[in-house]
């Protein structure tokens, strides 16, 4: 599926959109972290927690469960809130 | 991606060849690690120590809270990197610096089955091994853990039991009694005589030596003071906030604590507080700590002031370095070249060190974004770049 990388991470993709797989967000995000190492980590912490300014975004929808399904076609955004200085 | 003559010179019988990668030797230039709010940088001196040249930013808008060398082959760096919306990571370069890799597996801690375990949230002090270890290297973390790489930083191990420890988990305290941005685990020091014997220090939750390469630590707090009204009895009110060993003699410690300047000489167990000799006015509350490295009675502070609210400022907006000579008998202000007053900034504990040169040359990094340097001690100083982000570390190595 297409997969949106915020710019924070671009370092790592190179490019905003990449393709990943998976049957849900958290495999994706796995399949990510085998493309382009150290991925996962910057955006999940070692307790399977996600970090406190990322969000995913499931076909325009927002989803908090590393578990929520998802189809070949589904397209996962990535966000990376802003805060601070 | 990205001198003028010392006070003293050190006897020649106790002058320690520099290796590749130490402090900074004479006749070969010093090049100072700088790591900020924003990004690092690394500024090449000549072998006068006069003029620099800049290199960076590296990790443009990281916060990177320690750029360190291996000492063991001169060009191994390791970078400390999180920012302020992505997890932390450590970064390593084999050349100095030309080019960087991510570890492959940074500091974390132990995923926990029910759910309630930490997360690093960033790496805050790294520590190379001992000279008998190439590829060792140690990190200290907040909130407060204690890591281990045995591949030269590329992939990282939860080490000792101290992170999962009970007794030391309720030393270490929670996220709300650490420092403002978070509980840190910093001052590891691994004794050049002995790999086997290391310290590290938690703010809060005190001192702490091993004395079997790490399988068990014991608390080393006798002596300190606490915050008024808290017992010093309990290990979690203690917050040192920057221990160094004498390279001239491993068996003494100084250390800038939360409450005061001590010193302690091994085998005693209990610190003794030579900050009571500072002016009244200024006060022994500051974060570095600086040792001579071939004069175990020669140490350096930056005292802050640590009065009422914590301002964490300059005592009286006048900063100000304060030597000992005599191990903590006597101190001596340092002044010359720094602002007169109106200057309300201060150094953090990574953000002052010395090189190897004679006499030493003395680096430290503002929170306001400075870098100064003395060729001579510390007798006169000189401001060798502005408008930097907030300093965080600073280390001194030979150049290249």
């Amino acid at each position: 599926m297409n997969v949106m990388i915020p710019s924070p991470l671009l370092s790592y993709t190179g490019r905003t959109w990449v393709e990943a797989s998976g049957d849900t967000v958290g495999a994706v995000l796995d399949d990510l972290d085998r493309r382009y190492p150290g991925i996962r980590f910057r955006m999940i912490d070692e307790q399977d927690r996600v970090r406190r300014h990322i969000r995913f975004f499931v076909n325009g929808e927002q989803v908090f469960d590393l578990a929520w399904p998802l189809a070949p076609d589904d397209e996962l955004v990535i966000v990376q809130a802003l805060s601070g200085g | 991606m990205a001198a003028g003559k010392g006070e003293r010179s050190a006897g020649a019988g106790a002058r320690r060849r520099a290796g590749r990668g130490g402090r900074g030797a004479p006749g070969r230039g010093v090049s100072l690690l700088v790591a900020t709010r924003k990004g690092a940088w690394l500024f090449h001196g000549d072998v006068a120590r006069r003029a620099w040249r800049v290199d960076g930013p590296h990790f443009h808008g990281h916060i990177v809270n320690h750029l360190v060398l291996d000492p063991r082959d001169g060009r191994t760096l390791l970078a400390a990197a999180k920012t302020g919306h992505l997890g932390p990571t450590v970064f390593r370069s084999a050349d100095r610096g030309r080019t960087w890799t991510e570890a492959a597996r940074p500091p974390a801690f132990a995923k926990a089955a029910d759910g309630t375990g930490r997360a690093v949230d960033h790496t805050f002090w790294l520590t190379p091994g001992h000279a008998s270890q190439p590829g060792v290297w140690y990190a200290g973390t907040s909130p407060q853990g204690l890591f281990r790489s045995d591949d030269g930083g590329v992939t990282w191990s939860p080490f000792s039991p101290v992170n999962e420890d009970p007794r030391y988990r309720e030393w270490m305290g929670t996220v709300q009694d650490g420092t403002p941005d978070g509980p840190k685990l910093h001052s590891i020091i691994v004794d050049p005589r002995d790999p086997a014997h290391l310290y590290f220090a938690m703010s809060g939750g005190g001192v702490h030596e091993s004395t079997d390469g790490g399988r068990t630590f014991a608390p080393l707090v006798k002596g300190l003071a606490v915050v008024e009204g808290f017992d010093p009895a309990n290990v979690t009110f203690h917050d040192p906030h920057c221990v160094r060993l004498a390279p001239a003699n491993p068996d003494r410690l100084y250390q800038q604590n939360h409450c005061g300047i001590y010193r302690i000489d091994r085998p005693s167990d209990e610190w003794v507080r030579i900050g009571a000799a500072m002016p009244k006015r200024v006060g022994d509350i500051g974060f570095p700590m600086v040792v001579h490295p071939r004069d175990a009675d020669t140490a350096w502070v930056f005292p802050m002031d640590g009065s009422t609210v914590w301002p964490r400022t300059s005592p009286g907006g006048k900063p100000a370095a304060y030597v000992t000579r005599n191990a903590g008998r006597s101190w001596r202000r340092l002044d010359a070249g720094l602002p007169r007053e109106q200057a309300w900034w201060t150094v953090k504990r990574q953000a002052m060190t010395a090189d190897a040169g004679d006499p030493v040359g003395l680096y430290f990094g503002t929170t306001s974004g400075e870098l100064w340097a003395s060729r001579d001690e510390g007798a006169r100083w000189r401001c060798i770049a502005r408008h930097l982000p907030e300093i965080y570390a600073v280390e001194a190595v030979a150049a290249q």
